[in-house]
């Protein structure tokens, strides 16, 4: 599961059914240091992150398993808010 | 399965029901030459494993599943072995 940053809320009145009363929101894959590693993503959001929090988001196949009705078309879910990491800072090591 | 060094721990209060009580660490894929790239994942931890360690990450939703002995959830990405050590095959 991969380390984002949240960006932004995507509002859809209308969507698939399998969505209704979920959040979507922007997230920006980041690295460990905080920078932007890769293109942003639309995410389900079952754990209420705010804005600019750091998450973990799971990708694919998984991510529809993130709420109870498994048949819906999320290929990303955010799935943990992160306290704090601890470790790890740099690159390379 | 890929080979990854563990770089450290999440510490996280918020978590989706299928993540609530897994011992949860950042995992960094390792090159042959022994970096990494800086970009963690979050990894489950099935075989207790530690910071600095080098393992076996699997991601892949079914296997983790079974892994875990758990229903399929939002989870992809298992710590499956703890690796002593790997040795290159002398080519023929």
């Amino acid at each position: 599961m991969h380390l984002g940053e949240v960006i932004g809320t995507v509002v859809c009145t209308r969507k698939v059914p399998a969505w209704s009363g979920q959040r979507l929101r922007v997230v920006q894959p980041i690295a460990r240091d905080g920078r932007p590693s890769g293109k942003p993503v639309v995410a389900l959001d079952v754990v209420s992150a705010d804005a600019g929090q750091q998450v973990f988001f799971v990708r694919s196949r998984e991510a529809a398993h993130a709420i109870a009705d498994a048949f819906n078309p999320a290929d990303a879910a955010i799935v943990v808010l992160v306290d704090r990491l601890e470790g790890g800072a740099g690159p390379g090591r | 399965m890929r080979l990854a060094r563990v770089v450290g721990n999440v510490i996280a209060t918020v978590k989706h029901p299928a993540l609530v009580g897994a011992k949860l660490l950042l995992v960094d894929e390792e090159d042959p030459a022994g970096g990494t790239r800086g970009r963690p994942l979050l990894a489950l931890d099935t075989v207790d494993a530690g910071e600095g360690d080098r393992v076996l990450v699997l991601d892949e939703g079914n296997g983790a599943a079974q892994v875990l002995r758990a229903p399929r959830g939002p989870v992809r990405t298992v710590i499956v072995g703890v690796v002593d050590e790997v040795d290159p095959e002398p080519r023929a």
